[in-house]
């Protein structure tokens, strides 16, 4: 069985004909050739597949393409400025060097910005809790809460504006 | 202004980072490529027996499957090379890249099923029958050593034993006035890279080429054992490195897989695309470190020790992999460490059992070696009633004993001996110390507080790096006015490109966007090492060095009227002749390749120390402070160094306190997802202070530099079990079997209320209150 999925992906209107056993994750890497969001162990544990689905960050490896119809996705791709550059919490984990080999990293950036964005304020132990949902084996995770700690600004300060 | 540069030494952020933060990586899995068929591996689900037959009619059958090969379609099987530590005696224990008659492992290829989509291939895999005949399960070394079943054709299961000597322990042992043994053990466990492995094979027929993308590690030996097992010259054969998430010493190495997809591609003339699972690396990637010691220290009286020497039994598994041996060989040469100890005598004996194979994790060897040591040092400081940071003082080769040979590995020539180079050991043991601050520390050694006792403990390592045949280097001035530099060495992640742009940089005098810095695959230079031992910058690093200095050796050929102006320079971007100035593009087109041989080994080294609360009622062990202070001889970016330290301390702690393969007596695997296989996460990391110093610049090569990636593990085990152990010390507790999971320590806790409480000091106030 196929059908065609309908959402906003990334801001822009998208539409996929997928099969009703596509995950959105393979949704995203096959049908819409956007292949930042990986893929660690496909069983929702790793957390480097996870997307940003109507403001939550959920696994896209656990959701059914099916599933986004009418939703508003946003992925790794979609975090950046358009004009180029990086994001506040991109620039932050760059300096912080919070990555190293980046493979866990889209997922980290989307889980930890869904946070950010409802919880401006989340101090280090909610920072924390939040990101031990997602696994890295290369940095050791102090860095990248370091990061997400020095990106809380930015934040804020959208949230004023 | 003509200042040269100084991006060596400097926190350089990483040149690699834009492309990973916004999705633009290309991982082996995001290559996109028309007409890409999918291979998916058919696997055993025994652990040992004989294969009567592979039924594939149905699978062979099914809509969209393009083929389906077994051992029998391939012919003459290859087995798997040995990469390094090889011993003759290994020989008869390689892997076949494709189980014929016998299957030794729950996991090993059987079959290789190519379809048209990947879920067809998956699907078919699933309906082909494997009809094994099961033989008894040689499920751990004790099991092993008795030979009653035998896994090979060879007259024993154990592959080797290696000895490692020094001075004459027996006699030595025999004269001491204080001993102690131990027994040890370490779990299976292994390196977990985020990113699974994955390959994509093309082969073109017309030029007759191979191309293999998702190379990693080594890939110029993998291109040579791979052209010559599908009998290719190597020039027909191309490995290209794309972007990897992780490798840690397993990940690159030639597992069957490496053969059997550009198998698979050539013999359809077509493009094979393997993506490895979760569930499927758990059984078919190394893993690494499981095995039992019985150890043995000697010391005089004030605590300096006379000797160690004991048996260890390594569990390696079901073959001898490419570098299957390293580790043995490691823990049989690296018990003692930084440390003087005059007499060794070390049996390292390596036993094949129907597990997955084991290779090298992060500091293999080391760790499980340092943990040994460690251990020994505590138990025999406390026996003799001597500080434990002082007894380690006491016993550290003192500066001026280095170089200093580690102990010898008996019957091995000169190859397998290596000496330590330089160091400040007990100056950097000082600093720990200090940072950690011991003295005021000590006061909490062994109390309770708020319902948790409360240890510390000090340790200190030695890594080795730079190993391997050499690095190549390769300079082209491009018509952009760019220097391209292309390196052997591979990337895993570590910010190798960032790294190796600052050397170039500072020995081109040329700012780093000057610098196009390419990397790994084989097409790229003639010969290359990659990644493995500590080696890349080191190795790169060097290469590079010579090939700047060529290179402006050949611009100064290259200058008009050189000869009246002397030597050429590169000042603000342009060719300084005389007082003439040349843009770089000028030269486009010059090219020079060099190669950085080594010699010797680099030994960085360092000291960790921990402060550790348990909590006796549920054996839960907090990490409180983390120190670690090490000299990598001199810092390259200390941003990606500090990196590095904390991401393998954290693995660490992972091998200290989590992290555990098991099996059942049947050698059915039972943890074979991240839900079973548990690995830290945020939550359980602890406040690390990671202190980088270059204080003696290495003697073994130009740019002084040591390998540094290993250091951050290798003594994460002995500090913590020993911290913990001076927590409970009340309870005689003594961690001797990792990892340190509650349930353990709460058994250990219990075992020893009770000795107490049948001994008499059931008064003890501490104890008392302790109790629940
Ligand atoms: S791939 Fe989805 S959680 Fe791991
Ligand atoms: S950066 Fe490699 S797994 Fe997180």
């Amino acid at each position: 069985m196929s059908r065609t999925v309908r959402f906003a992906l990334n801001g822009v209107a998208t539409a996929l004909d997928v099969a009703d056993r596509t995950t959105l994750a393979d949704a995203l890497r096959d049908g819409a050739r956007l292949t930042g969001t990986h893929l660690g162990c496909e069983h929702g544990v790793c957390g480097a597949c996870t997307v940003i689905v109507d403001g939550l960050a959920v696994r896209a490896c656990l959701m059914l393409a099916v599933q986004a119809d009418g939703a508003d996705v946003v992925t790794v791709e979609g975090l950046a400025p358009r004009d180029g550059g990086l994001g506040a919490l991109q620039q932050a984990f760059h300096e912080h060097h919070a990555l190293q080999c980046g493979f866990c990293t889209p997922g980290i950036l989307t889980t930890m910005h869904a946070l950010l964005t409802e919880e401006p304020e989340a101090d280090e132990a909610r920072i924390r809790d939040v990101l031990s949902g997602n696994l890295c084996r290369c940095t050791g995770y102090l860095p990248i809460i370091a990061a997400v700690m020095a990106a809380r600004g930015a934040y804020r300060r959208e949230g004023v504006e | 202004m003509s200042r040269s540069n100084a991006f060596v030494g400097s926190p350089m952020p990483r040149i690699e980072d834009a492309r990973l933060l916004t999705g633009g990586a290309r991982f082996v899995a995001d290559l996109a490529r028309h007409d890409l068929l999918h291979a998916v591996i058919v696997r055993s689900p025994l652990a040992h027996g004989r294969i009567l037959a592979v039924d594939a009619d149905a699978a062979r059958a099914m809509d969209g499957v393009v083929a389906l090969f077994t051992a029998a379609d391939i012919g003459e099987v290859p087995l798997i090379p040995i990469r390094q530590h090889g011993v003759p005696e290994g020989e008869a224990y390689r892997q076949p890249v494709i189980a014929a008659d016998r299957v030794r492992y729950v996991g090993e290829p059987v079959a290789i099923v190519v379809a048209r989509e990947a879920a067809v291939a998956e699907d078919a895999a699933e309906a082909v029958v494997v009809d094994i005949d099961p033989l008894p399960v040689v499920a751990d070394t004790a099991i092993s050593a008795r030979d009653e079943t035998l896994v090979f054709a060879a007259p024993t299961n154990r592959v080797t034993t290696f000895r490692a000597r020094a001075g004459g322990a027996d006699a030595a042992f025999a004269a001491a006035p204080y001993t102690r043994r131990a027994r040890f053990a370490v779990q299976r466990h292994t390196a977990s890279p985020m990113e699974t492995r994955g390959l994509l094979a093309e082969w073109d027929g017309e030029s007759g080429h191979l191309t293999v993308h998702g190379a990693t590690k080594v890939p110029f030996f993998n291109r040579d054992t791979l052209a010559t097992m599908l009998g290719l010259g190597a020039g027909d054969v191309t490995l290209i490195e794309v972007d990897v998430g992780g490798g840690f010493g397993a990940r690159g190495e030639f597992y069957p897989e490496d053969f059997l997809i550009p198998f698979a591609a050539r013999r359809l003339g077509a493009r094979v695309r393997w993506l490895e699972d979760r569930r499927e690396h758990f059984s078919a990637m190394n893993h690494a470190r499981e095995m039992t010691a019985e150890m043995e220290i000697a010391c005089e009286r004030d605590g300096r020790v006379i000797g160690i020497r004991g048996t260890v039994d390594v569990d390696l598994g079901a073959y001898v992999r490419t570098n299957g041996l390293t580790t043995p060989r490691n823990v049989a040469q690296f018990v003692t460490g930084p440390y003087l100890v005059p007499h060794i005598a070390i049996d390292v004996a390596v036993h094949v059992t129907n597990k997955t194979p084991t290779g090298t994790y992060r500091g293999p060897g080391r760790y499980e070696a340092s943990f040994f040591c460690e251990r020994l040092f505590d138990m025999a400081a406390r026996d003799l009633g001597v500080d434990r940071a002082e007894f380690r003082m006491m016993n550290l080769i003192p500066e001026e004993r280095l170089p200093y040979p580690l102990a010898h590995m008996d019957g091995l020539d000169a190859s397998w001996q290596t000496e330590l180079d330089n160091g400040a050991y007990g100056e950097v043991m000082a600093r720990c110390l200090e940072t950690f601050d011991w003295a005021a520390k000590s006061r909490l050694d062994g109390r309770l507080v708020d319902g948790r006792h409360h240890g510390i403990a000090v340790g200190a390592f030695v890594e080795g790096g730079a190993g391997g045949r050499g690095e190549t280097a390769r300079m082209t001035i491009t018509a952009d006015g760019m220097v391209e530099v292309a390196v052997g060495s591979t990337s895993l992640g570590q910010g190798l490109v960032t790294i190796l742009t600052q050397i170039a940089a500072d020995a081109l005098s040329l700012p780093m966007d000057r610098i196009r810095l390419v990397h790994g695959s084989t097409n790229l230079v003639s010969q290359g090492g990659g990644s493995f031992h500590s080696r890349s910058t080191v190795m790169g690093g060097s290469a590079i060095l010579l090939a700047a200095e060529a290179l402006l050796q050949a611009i100064g050929e290259a200058a008009p009227h050189h000869e009246a102006a002397g030597k050429v320079r590169i000042e603000d971007g342009m060719v300084a002749v005389g007082d003439a100035r040349l843009p770089l593009d000028a030269f486009a087109g010059l090219v020079v390749e060099r190669q950085f041989f080594n010699k010797k080994l680099t030994y960085s080294y360092g000291a960790h120390a921990a402060h550790v609360s348990v909590d006796p009622r549920t054996g839960d062990v907090a990490v409180l402070d983390y120190v670690t202070v090490d000299d990598v001889g001199r810092v390259i970016n200390p941003l990606t160094l500090h990196g590095q330290v904390v991401g393998a301390l954290v693995q660490g702690l992972g091998s200290t306190f989590l992290e555990e393969i098991r099996y059942d007596e049947e050698g059915q695997l039972l943890t074979g997802s991240f839900a079973d296989y548990l690995m830290p996460t945020a939550t359980e990391v602890p406040p690390v202070r990671a202190i980088s110093l270059g204080l003696r610049p290495c003697p073994n090569n130009p740019i002084g530099a040591k390998g540094a990636g290993e250091g951050g593990l290798i003594p994460v085990g002995g500090v913590i079990a020993n911290a913990v152990a001076a927590a409970l010390a009340d309870f005689a507790v003594e961690p001797n079997t990792l990892p340190l999971t509650p349930p353990r320590l709460w058994h250990l806790i219990e075992a020893g209320r009770r000795a107490a409480s049948d001994t008499t000091n059931a008064d003890d106030p501490t104890n008392a209150e302790a109790r629940p």
